[in-house]
């Protein structure tokens, strides 16, 4: 399998959120609107990037056993990279995602990639998995964010497309959340 | 190269090797870091108070005290001073009444009591909803806004509990809880002689 093939793999086949259904935790939580899901995204990308490198690096160096703590720490580590560069020097993103960026660490896609792809591959395919992956992850944070804001507050990016009283509340809570998240992977399976 | 065996020296080995590289790069992160850090917070936090009180030329953050409300806690004020001459001051309040988690705003006095403006520093209240608190009671319609008024008459409380502020709609917890800081806020200014701002600073 080509390089460009694994990249475009995790954008569309599969997709981490609208086919392989994985990391619901952020991508429901941070996408209350489009800047939040493609920040988080992001910032899922630079650790899955960065831990899939490593890990590829080290992989006959780690023994069976003890692979899924060694995986954790080095996830873990590039997490808090981000974590402590993103409040630094963007502190007002850092205020609306601070909550949801250690939480990297527990997200199935970066663990689920490291095993299942970053273990047994060399070091550029697992790059170009990163970043599929990862761009997959945006792509889909930032359509959710992007639903939810237009309907619920009738504004997109901040910019405002129609008057607020349009927009239903409910898609900026919880159960708009899982609404439109419902609609969005019905629709990605359709198209697919 | 040939996969590690299982070993336990292996596995000890493998896993030391990996924290230690990873405690070096967290540390070396962090020496990059700190100083940003902590430089963007002093912004925030100078840019918070400048909103709430008059113009000023002195250095609030240096000159702040902590004061005791009625309720047996301590808050932090900040000074504003023009020219030496007390203009107002800025207090960091909070409140654990909230619909859900800790409310920190930072509310501006000037010398007679009046609310000059506030800030709502940081919430978890329900967006679309409690969330509106944060331009709610500075709005300018019926009777929501605080600013300008004075407390020295009594605390403030919303309408539904028989005060004149009017309750964000289907939000009066919310509403209650920030109101709650402000009354909070007051109560420890008012320790404080409001010309000179003379205290036991400690």
């Amino acid at each position: 399998m080509s390089n460009i093939k694994i990249l475009l793999n995790g954008i569309i086949k599969e997709n981490p959120v609208f086919v392989l259904l994985l990391g619901m935790c952020p991508t429901l939580g941070t996408t209350s609107s489009a800047i939040n899901g493609l920040s988080m995204g992001l910032a899922t990308m630079f650790v899955l990037v960065c831990s899939n490198v490593v890990i590829s690096a080290l992989k006959s160096l780690i023994p069976d056993q003890v692979r899924i703590p060694a995986f954790i720490v080095v996830i873990a580590t590039f997490v808090t990279v981000v974590q402590m560069c993103m409040e630094a020097y963007v502190p007002a993103l850092y205020a609306s995602l601070g909550l949801f960026i250690p939480l990297i660490v527990v997200n199935c896609i970066v663990l689920g990639r490291a095993e299942a792809f970053a273990a047994k591959n060399r070091i550029v395919p697992s790059i170009a998995d990163g970043i599929g992956i990862g761009l997959g992850f945006t792509l889909a944070l930032a359509l959710l964010g992007a639903t939810r804001e237009l309907l619920g507050t009738g504004r997109l990016f901040g910019l405002t497309l129609m008057p607020e009283e349009y927009g239903s509340l409910i898609f900026v809570l919880a159960p708009g959340a899982f609404i439109a998240l419902g609609y969005l992977i019905a629709l990605v399976n359709k198209l697919r | 190269m040939a996969k590690l065996q299982s070993t336990l020296p292996n596995m000890l080995l493998a896993l030391t090797i990996i924290c230690v590289g990873a405690g070096a790069i967290l540390a070396g992160v962090n020496i990059l870091t700190a100083e940003p850090i902590a430089a963007s917070k002093a912004e925030a936090l100078q840019n918070a108070i400048k909103e709430v009180t008059p113009p000023f030329d002195n250095n609030p953050t240096a000159e702040a005290w902590k004061a005791v409300t009625s309720d047996g806690d301590s808050l932090t004020i900040y000074p504003a001073r023009q020219d030496g001459n007390m203009v107002g001051v800025a207090v960091e309040s909070n409140t654990k009444k909230g619909f859900s988690g800790e409310i920190r705003v930072i509310v501006g006095f000037d010398n007679d009591g009046n609310i000059i403006n506030y800030n709502v520093l940081q919430h978890s209240e329900t967006p679309g909803l409690g969330s509106k608190m944060e331009e709610w009671f500075r709005t300018d319609k019926n009777r929501q806004s605080i600013i300008g008024r004075s407390l020295a008459s009594g605390n403030l409380t919303v309408a539904s509990d028989g005060g004149d502020v009017d309750a964000i709609t289907a939000s009066t917890i919310s509403s209650r809880a920030f109101l709650d800081a402000i009354n909070r806020a007051y109560s420890a200014y008012q320790g404080t002689d409001a010309s000179t701002g003379a205290t036991s600073p400690n």
